[in-house]
């Protein structure tokens, strides 16, 4: 559904990410690790097509089109959600209505007509009770005043009534406690379909407690360093990005070769 | 009524009309020959000296108050106070002259347009529904205790509905009064003599005393105490361009091309109105005025609206204006609050091509809570000037100005507010902000807030601010399938929203919205989501 081949990426002339290669498939959900600074969420931007980030080299396809030529709500549409870090607040637009016209942008794109107020209504009562939103933020302003979970929460929400077929998430787990941790990751759970895929953009391992995931990468200063199943993130939870930051900066490539675990593999060029 | 003796040079105007113009002829001169346009004034000066011509000398004869409202004729009767009044004013312009851009409180203004236009007074030949093209008045109406309309300046009875004094027809509470100024200047001067002028000073503005010494015509608004007015009052101003088109002259034209009321008509002649609206809420009354003024073609309004508060009364004022793009509009708004009144200012200014809003809050008695709102959208080359200067006289006053422009294209707008503390108006609660939306690169906001504070247990608070829409929000609206032009669009609606929501009467507020989606270019989005 989505591969990422060989993709740079600099803000301001300065590189930060440095040839990424990743491939995540239909049903899957992927857990991209890495310490602060590591590019993480620059990768998310990128594929959400923030324009302040200049591809340098590499392509993305999704569906096997071409998600980099594609503006961002063009990538909405197609069915590609981004939850973020930080929701901005938008004061004078309600949640209830900029979800409404979102949902529509995408129903039109999908060739569905409009829904109609009760029954867009309906829908939104049914994905609230997904997050345990409390009603009353529905009617106000887009993230304003919330608290830094409801921000979260409402992310989710907004995923939720929009039925993304990609979902990248921003670390929507930081900032979190744990019963907001709790009500996100069973939100996302839920969410978790065969037609759907999750990249999980995340610093801690605890998020992975609550969401397994089928596939853990490791960002380090703008590359993949590892790759592997659950347990590497369990890993690292053991040892910390030291281990993988101390590796990654002798050479490229070398983190993967230096110390081989047999649950940890390179990841396939040109997968 | 009590009254604060700082700006009111009018008072004695009204006692001695001597004195009044010895002092203005002694009255310091601090603007030098550079800062003042006089040529400007003189087609003024000249359409003065026919409009006093018009004038009857002396009151004779006085209608009755009891003859009908409706079928007023405008025959003026001029008591020696209007007389003087209109004496000072007009000398007080004559002096001023046309204030240019070196003047500070101008700087940013530069009228040489308006002066180089020379507009005159609409002779009134045409009746106000033959220079109205249809459905001119319906499209702005709305359902109000009573509507006055007003056609280049005039009031149009025939136009207008449930004007009267109350009492007598049912449709008004007893004892109010809702009346063309033209009428009861005619039948009952005594009534408003008092008042005009009384707050609103023309020593430093040329345009209040353009206003006063053409003072004629306008609405007059009266509520004595305790009255309430649930429905609103809708003052509905509009001007007419010259020529008149061909089709709107159906009733004189059927006369042949002869008739009197067409061939007096010059090709081409713009006009200046001058509305003067007197708006008096007695102790604890409630009353919501709508000023709205609308128009086609070039044409100058020159207005002044003075609005006295009794104690605790409580009156929305509200001005729309949605000139033509080729008007010009200088308008005044003179506020005078007594104890524990509560008063609101919502002014929306949408149209005109060169407007200046000038609003002047005197708050004179304790506990008086002053609200002053204001939304302005300028483009193309709209320049949209908002003056603002609240007088904190008394102790435990509260004023909360907010003021908020959009704009686009090659606009200019300023905001200067002045909010000014007296000695020993302790527990003074004053905020102020201004802030501006810019769309385009090429559109420039000028903002100045400013505060005087005279006293030392007040809380006053200002700010201004001149920023584009937040590029994050606009990526967050599109990363969730939001198009661009409608994210901006819906951003650009959420920046006017708290303003838009502030207004209290229904048929202001939907139009507003309705105007808002009209503009926005992507209108249509922004009204399926909100």
């Amino acid at each position: 559904m989505l591969q990422i081949k060989n993709l740079h990426a600099a803000v301001e002339g300065k590189e930060i990410l440095r040839g990424i290669d990743l491939d995540v498939k239909t049903g899957e959900v992927h857990a991209l690790m890495g310490p602060n600074g590591s590019g993480k969420s620059t990768l998310a931007r990128v594929l959400a097509g923030q324009d302040s980030y200049e591809v340098t080299a590499g392509e993305v396809l999704y569906d096997g089109k071409d998600l980099l030529a594609m503006e961002p709500e063009e990538r909405a549409r197609e069915g590609v959600f981004m939850a973020f870090q930080y929701p901005v607040e938008i004061p004078g637009v309600s949640n209830t209505y900029f979800l409404k016209a979102a949902l529509n942008a995408v129903r039109k794109h999908r060739g569905l007509p409009d829904l109609d107020a009760v029954d867009f209504l309906k829908l939104v009562r049914q994905k609230m009770k997904l997050v345990q939103m409390e009603e009353s933020l529905l009617n106000r302003p887009v993230n304003e005043g919330f608290s830094g979970g409801e921000k979260k929460r409402n992310e989710i929400f907004h995923m939720a009534v929009l039925e993304p077929r990609l979902a990248v998430l921003d670390e929507t787990d930081s900032g979190l406690d744990i019963d907001a941790l709790r009500i996100v990751a069973a939100g996302v759970e839920t969410l978790r379909q065969p037609d759907r895929a999750f990249l999980l953009i995340t610093h801690y391992q605890r998020l992975l407690n609550y969401i397994v995931p089928d596939r853990v990468h490791v960002m380090v200063d703008g590359r993949i360093v590892r790759s592997g199943g659950k347990e590497l993130a369990l890993e690292l939870e053991e040892k910390g990005y030291a281990w993988l930051e101390s590796l990654a900066r002798l050479a490229p490539g070398v983190a993967a070769a230096a110390e081989p675990s047999p649950a940890v593999s390179v990841p396939a060029a040109g997968a | 009524m009590s009254s604060q003796a700082t700006r009111q040079p009018l008072r004695a105007a009204l006692a001695t009309p001597e004195s009044a113009a010895a002092k203005v002829v002694a009255a310091p001169e601090v603007i030098s020959g550079r800062d003042r346009d006089l040529a400007a004034a003189a087609p003024y000066l000249a359409d003065w000296e026919a409009f006093r011509r018009e004038l009857p000398e002396t009151p004779e004869t006085r209608v009755t108050p009891e003859s009908p409202e409706t079928s007023e004729t405008p025959e003026t009767s001029e008591t020696p106070e209007i007389s003087a009044l209109r004496q000072a004013a007009i000398r007080r312009f004559a002096a001023l002259g046309f204030p240019t851009t070196r003047q500070e409180e101008w700087r940013y203004t530069n009228l040489a347009p308006l002066a180089r236009a020379a507009f005159r007074r609409a002779d009134g030949l045409l009746d106000p529904a033959d220079r109205l093209g249809p459905g001119a008045v319906a499209r702005w109406t709305f359902d109000a205790a009573a509507t006055l309309v007003f056609v280049d300046g005039r009031f149009a009875p025939e136009l207008s509905t449930g004007a009267g004094r109350g009492g007598r027809e049912g449709q008004l509470p007893p004892g109010v009064m809702v009346a063309s100024l033209a009428g009861v200047l005619a039948r009952e001067p005594q009534r408003v003599t008092p008042y005009l002028g009384r707050h609103t000073s023309f020593q430093d503005e040329p345009f209040v005393a353009l206003n006063t010494a053409f003072l004629h015509d306008g609405a007059v608004v009266m509520l004595p105490r305790g009255a309430v007015l649930e429905r609103p009052i809708h003052l509905l101003y509009l001007s007419t361009p010259f020529p008149v088109p061909p089709g709107r002259r159906s009733r004189h034209a059927s006369a042949g091309a002869g008739a009197p009321g067409v061939a007096a008509v010059p090709a081409a002649r713009a006009t200046v109105s001058y509305p003067r609206n007197l708006i008096v809420a007695g102790e604890g009354s409630q009353v919501t005025v709508v000023e709205t003024y609308a128009g086609e073609g070039a044409y100058f309004s020159c207005g002044v609206t003075e609005l006295i508060a009794g104690p605790g009364a409580a009156v929305d004022h509200y001005k729309v204006q949605r000139e033509s793009r080729e008007a010009y509009h200088l308008a005044t708004l003179q506020v005078y609050g007594e104890r524990a009144s509560v008063i609101s200012s919502h002014s929306i200014s949408l149209g005109g091509g060169l407007v200046r809003n000038d609003v002047n809050a005197l708050l004179d008695g304790e506990g008086i809570d002053c609200i002053l709102n204001g939304l302005y959208l300028a483009d193309g080359r709209q320049l949209v000037d908002n003056h603002m200067r609240v007088e904190h006289a008394k102790p435990h006053c509260a004023s909360h100005e907010l003021y908020k422009g959009i704009l686009d294209g090659k606009a200019r707008t300023v905001f200067n507010g002045l909010i000014h503390v007296h000695p020993g108006a302790q527990k003074t609660d004053a905020k102020q902000s201004n802030r501006n939306l810019l769309l385009s690169a090429d559109a420039i906001a000028n903002s100045n807030p400013r505060l005087e504070i005279f006293a030392d247990d007040v809380r006053c608070t200002h700010g201004s601010t001149v920023g584009q829409l937040d590029a994050d929000a606009v990526f967050y609206l599109r990363s969730r399938g939001i198009g661009e032009a409608a994210a901006r669009s819906l951003l650009t609606y959420a920046f006017a929203s708290d303003i838009v929501a502030r207004i209290k009467v229904e048929a202001v507020r939907h139009d507003l919205e309705e105007y808002l989606f009209a503009r926005l270019p992507q209108g249509e989005v922004v009204r399926q989501a909100v």
